[in-house]
């Protein structure tokens, strides 16, 4: 396990780190290097530079206002599992980083990276999607903000531009009325989500408002699935209608992902059982949020 | 004093503990040199050409080999220790020159200031390949069209092997009331010790003399195998050490390539040499466990009474015969058809068949779990069958605790045993009929709750060498124990028998220090290096206190021999009038306890030599070599309860009951710790490792992102107890400890989550019993909602 020969720069500031990424050749970022280190040592991934921005200061923070939380590029899995203001004002991300690997995984692992990682088994991106968020990505040229949808583009691939840094995560803040949950079925050798579902439910006079519901883990990026919204929208959320709802789910699994461990067939047939669990959930802890 | 049968704190902890273990890794030695070998990225490929000059020219390189290098320089072949009858023994060069034959098959070799420039370099050996076809299928390795992977080994097929009575075995079927058909894999398993292999060599060329520290399970047989076979540097110039070595689980029993290649290149280029597995490295080359496809019948009346067993295997060697591989499913599998029952019309055959896959050969349990996950799983189903209940099965077929020694049709006489007060202490402290009783309320509410139930026997303690050797050993299996006491009456034991995390310095410490009633403070127990224990045989299939223990009592009772004659001449009374009292660990004469003379007093008078009995040797210093005279049959009664989530197929362990009767216990600490590994082994390959390989052969599970081992927790707390019967052939009347956990574990895992499944109509499915295999039968029978679905086999 010995990487190739790279440079590395440490700088101070993201100014410092966004002018390297401009200057040097065939660099990368490097954060927790939970994804990058593994995959260099075993020289998938060989990049010649290495900028270290682990250390600056200021892109770890996470605060809330009234109608959204920043979360820095930086923060930790650990950091957002157990973050008050996240517990909170967002519980789902919370709960969705105590999924993530283990502890060593969690105290290195930083959202910036998972999510430019853009790994199909990760955990983040179905809560990003359900949760509707978005992203700040700095650049030489300034700053812009790209939705999570349009964000995740293909297996391993994002709308980050070269020369790009993922400075900050919005998350909304839930509302009374709105519960959340995200489950996963966790893969026994990497712990990666083989599926994993993220539901957010909207109640208003005891009847369904809104429903987000992503499934991750089964396609190359993960979906949400709007037919669920529809079917449940405006209905007394029973259990018999939250399973007939999710009879929609495997329909907006294309082509699933399949592997040893779980085939496609497999993984379409847990996304509707999980979406089902998720929701039946999300809805019980929405009658909570009063 | 007594320290057996106190559960002693390891003595060996502190170091490990505070990261001050010293692993082959460890050792840096001045002026030394990386290794890193180039290897085949196909599983069957000819070697056309090696383009070696730009890896050779890269800064930093000290010099680049291939397997030509070496034949020249008239390195031997890697050898095979066991040949049972008619064996075709492929030949295993150290490197492959003509053909690689797995992926991971070692081809060159870089030496390098540092290893990252070694691997830099392997980048730039060109190696033109000829990619062939790939044999897989251990059960097609004979077909029509199948390439031959070795010349001189027609279809593929090393060896086949049987033993039993077969006239009896056919009349068992032909009488038979009720006869069940099974057909089921053992699946491949990957070893994965938490330390890779690794080997450190250094040449003394003014003494030529050799010192290699490797990985090793048994460095003494390793020393004998690099002087004998491959390297040819003489025994009594080599000294191998195994320092601390960090788990094995049988993989570093074998002699493996790496082994010759470090010495060889650290003697061309003077220089110390070393080589570290990468864990990517250690998934192609480790050498592997099971792998067998088996068709097997058993033969019953009605009342459940066993009566026959008959067994076809097809056991996957992989490209060579690794070091012991041959003997795993010939004389470790199929001598324990009998189990822990009475039946006697068994016959089992093997075919040993060659493929294009890393060596299979001993992994934790070796041949001993897959024969009891064949007879427990046979078992099961019968009562299934019958409608007797898996536990009263069993009991109507166990061998009477009156009836030892019992000599089984397959070979083994077993020592000992009380297989009934076994399954009475497992079923009270399971409350079997509870849990029995709250499984049918549970299936009437449509769960899926499992209760399983196995009960295994192991040869442990490997062997009488004679025996050994009339089955294909080309080594003996005594063991060398050393009791050496300094004249201050501290005590120095060396042993053959090898610790990389069974914890024979406390242990082996806690035996002596009772023999001799002595403070356990007062003994170092010292292993792993020929230097200063030359003659050894080592650690596997759970022999080191029955056979290394052993050794060690041996040479204590030679020192109070010598210690009672200087005590007598001393205390002017005769030799048969002294008595050695090893609670107080002094020696008095017989009725006057006053008069009595130390053991740190009578170990000065040995080497002051001013007073000793005429004829007498000064100095105390002790050596005896143990053989056994029978293995040990340690037995087990394994209850554990699942529950199955009926729509993903996900299974919980929810309870786990283990007996064991490894005979008299030394440390109960560490036995219970042995037990609790292996059953998270076991349960390891019952529900989640799988070792699988595609049709081109490449490895698809070669990296912990697949390949699933099982971490705390998965599992519930182990519910653990145990009976003890002694072995009486050895002296402390112990068993071996190391492998029942995992070979009881596994099948009792399957035969739960098979009588969870059970009132849906299915029958048998094959490991690893992951979520998607379970959903995948339930939804079927669920389609096929007239016509029940019998059988899964093979999928
Ligand atoms: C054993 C193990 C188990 C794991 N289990 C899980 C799991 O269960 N679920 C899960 O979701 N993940 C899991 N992971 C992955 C883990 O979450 C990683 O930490 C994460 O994917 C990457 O974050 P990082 O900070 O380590 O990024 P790095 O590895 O440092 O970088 C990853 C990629 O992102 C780029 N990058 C990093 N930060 C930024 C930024 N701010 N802006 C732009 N680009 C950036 C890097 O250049 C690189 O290409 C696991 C990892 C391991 C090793």
């Amino acid at each position: 396990m010995y990487p190739a020969q790279f440079d590395y720069y440490r700088p101070k500031s993201l100014k410092e780190a966004i002018s390297l990424l401009k200057k040097k050749k065939d660099a990368k970022l490097l954060a927790g290097g939970h994804s990058l280190i593994p995959a260099m040592k075993l020289r998938v991934s060989s990049p010649a530079t290495l900028i270290d921005i682990g250390r600056i200061k200021g892109l770890e923070g996470i605060k809330a206002s009234k109608t959204s939380v920043k979360i820095g590029g930086l923060a930790t899995h650990a950091a957002i599992e157990s973050s008050p203001e996240l517990r909170s004002a967002c519980p789902i991300l919370a709960e969705a980083a105590g999924h993530i690997g283990d502890i060593q995984v969690r105290n290195r692992g930083t959202i910036g990276g998972s999510l430019v990682h853009a790994d199909p088994a990760a955990d983040y991106p179905t809560v990003m999607l359900a949760l509707e968020a978005s992203f700040t990505l700095t650049g030489v040229k300034g700053k812009r903000k790209v939705a999570a949808d349009a964000f995740f583009v293909d297996l391993f691939e994002t709308a980050l531009k070269p020369g790009e840094v993922l400075t900050d995560v919005n998350v909304p803040v839930m509302r009374a009325g709105q519960g959340g949950c995200y489950i996963k079925h966790r893969h026994p050798a990497s712990s990666y989500a083989v599926v994993g579902v993220a539901a957010i439910v909207t109640l208003a006079d005891g009847a369904v408002d809104a429903v987000q519901l992503a499934v991750g883990g089964a396609t190359p990026n993960p979906v949400l699935i709007k037919t669920v919204h529809h079917a449940l929208v405006g209905q007394k959320p029973t259990p018999a209608a939250i399973a007939s709802a999710c009879e929609n789910v495997a329909e907006a699994i294309e082509d699933p992902l399949g592997d040893l461990y779980a085939s496609g067939e497999y993984r379409t047939h847990l996304a509707t059982v999980l979406s089902r669990r998720a929701l039946t959930e999300a809805v019980k802890r929405a009658k909570k949020q009063k | 004093m007594s320290y057996i049968g106190k559960s002693v704190k390891r003595v060996e902890d502190p170091r490990f503990i505070q990261g001050q273990g010293r692993y082959v890794g460890n050792i840096h030695l001045p002026g030394m040199v990386y290794l890193a070998i180039k290897r085949s990225p196909y599983a069957h490929a000819v070697i056309k050409k090696f383009r070696t000059k730009k890896a050779e020219a890269h800064p930093g390189v000290v010099a680049v080999f291939t397997g030509a290098d070496l034949v020249e320089a008239g390195l031997g072949a890697m050898p095979c220790g066991w040949n049972v009858p008619d064996q075709k023994t492929p030949i295993r060069q150290i490197l492959a020159t003509d053909k690689a034959r797995h992926v991971g098959d070692g081809i060159a070799v870089v030496a390098a200031e540092d290893p990252y420039t070694a691997v830099d370099a392997l980048e730039l050996i060109e190696v033109d390949y000829e990619p062939l076809d790939a044999v897989i299928d251990a059960r097609k390795t004979t077909d029509v069209g199948m390439p031959l992977i070795h010349d001189d080994v027609p279809e593929n097929t090393s060896y086949e092997w049987s033993l039993g009575d077969k006239d009896a075995c056919d009349e068992a079927f032909a009488a038979a009331d009720h006869i069940v058909d099974l057909e089921l894999t053992n699946q491949r398993l990957i070893p994965n010790a938490m330390e890779p292999r690794a080997c450190v060599a250094q040449w003394s060329g003014p003494t030529e003399e050799m010192t290699v520290w490797t990985t090793s399970q048994n460095p003494q047989p390793i020393r004998l195998l690099l002087s004998a076979f491959t390297l040819f540097i003489p025994e009594n110039r080599l000294r191998v050490i195994s320092p601390d070595v960090g788990g094995g689980f049988g993989s570093k029993i074998f002699h493996y390539p790496e082994e010759v290649i470090t010495p060889w290149v650290a003697r061309k280029i003077n220089r110390p040499a070393k080589w570290v597995a990468t864990r990517s490295e250690s998934s192609v080359t480790d050498s592997q466990g099971r792998d067998h496809v088996t068709v097997a019948r058993m033969a019953l009346k009605k009342d459940g009474e066993i009566t026959g067993v008959h067994v076809t295997t097809w056991a996957n060697m992989g490209a060579y015969l690794s070091t012991f591989a041959p003997l795993i499913p010939t004389a470790f599998y199929i001598t324990l058809f009998a189990g822990l029952y009475k039946a006697k019309g068994i016959w089992g055959e093997v075919y040993g068949t060659l493929t294009n896959t890393v060596p299979v050969d001993a992994y934790r349990g070796a041949g001993r779990p897959e024969a009891s996950y064949l007879i427990e799983r046979l078992i099961d189903v019968a009562a299934h069958e019958l409608g007797i209940d898996s536990v009263e099965i069993r009991r109507r077929n166990f061998i009477g605790k009156d009836e030892f020694p019992y000599q089984t049709p397959v070979a083994l006489q077993y020592d000992s045993g009380d297989y009934h007060r076994l399954f009475d202490k497992a079923t009270s402290m399971a409350g079997y009929e509870q849990m029995r009783a709250e499984q049918g309320q549970a299936r009437n509410d449509g769960r899926l709750v499992g209760i399983g139930v196995s009960g295994c026997i192991e040869a442990s303690g490997p062997a009488p060498s004679a025996v050994a050797g009339a089955l294909g050993s080309a080594v003996g299996f005594w063991e060398s124990g050393v009791v050496r006491v300094h004249p201050s009456g501290k005590v120095t034991v060396l042993t053959g028998s090898h610790s990389h995390g069974q914890g024979h310095e406390t242990t082996f410490a806690q035996i002596v220090a009772d023999q001799l009633g002595i403070d356990l403070g007062d003994i170092e127990v010292v292993h792993g290096d020929t230097g200063r224990v030359p003659f050894g045989m080592g650690t596997y299939g759970s022999r080191s206190a029955a056979v290394g223990g052993s050794a060690l009592v041996m040479s204590t009772e030679k020192v109070k021999t010598k210690l009672m004659k200087i005590a007598a001449h001393q205390l002017e009374a005769a030799d048969e009038d002294m008595v050695y009292d090893t609670e107080k660990g002094v020696v008095h004469v017989k009725g006057s306890p006053e008069r009595a003379k130390p053991f740190a007093e009578l170990a000065f008078a040995a080497y002051s030599a001013h007073n000793l009995p005429a004829g007498l040797e000064p100095g105390l210093d002790e050596t005896s070599f143990y053989d056994p005279s029978n293995f040990t049959f340690p037995n087990s009664a394994h209850i554990c309860q699942v529950e199955i989530d009926t729509e993903t197929g996900e299974v919980e362990l929810q309870r786990y009951i283990a007996v064991d009767d490894v005979g008299n216990v030394i440390n109960p600490m560490l036995v219970e710790a042995q037990i609790q590994g292996g059953i998270a082994q076991g349960v390891g390959q019952a529900l989640w490792e799988q070792g699988v390989y595609d049709e081109s052969g490449q490895l698809v599970t070669a990296s912990m992102m697949e390949y699933a081992l099982p971490r705390a927790d998965f599992f519930p707390p182990f519910e653990i107890g145990r009976t003890e019967t002694p072995s009486p052939h050895n002296p402390l009347g112990v068993k071996g400890a190391g492998e029942m956990g995992t070979i009881a574990s596994t099948v009792a895992v399957a035969n739960a989550v098979m009588d969870a499944l059970a009132p849906l109509g299915i029958r048998h499915l094959d490991m690893p019993l992951t979520p998607d295999k379970i959903w995948s039968a339930i939804s079927s029978v669920g389609a096929a909602s007239t016509a029940k679905v019998e059988y899964f086999g093979g999928d």
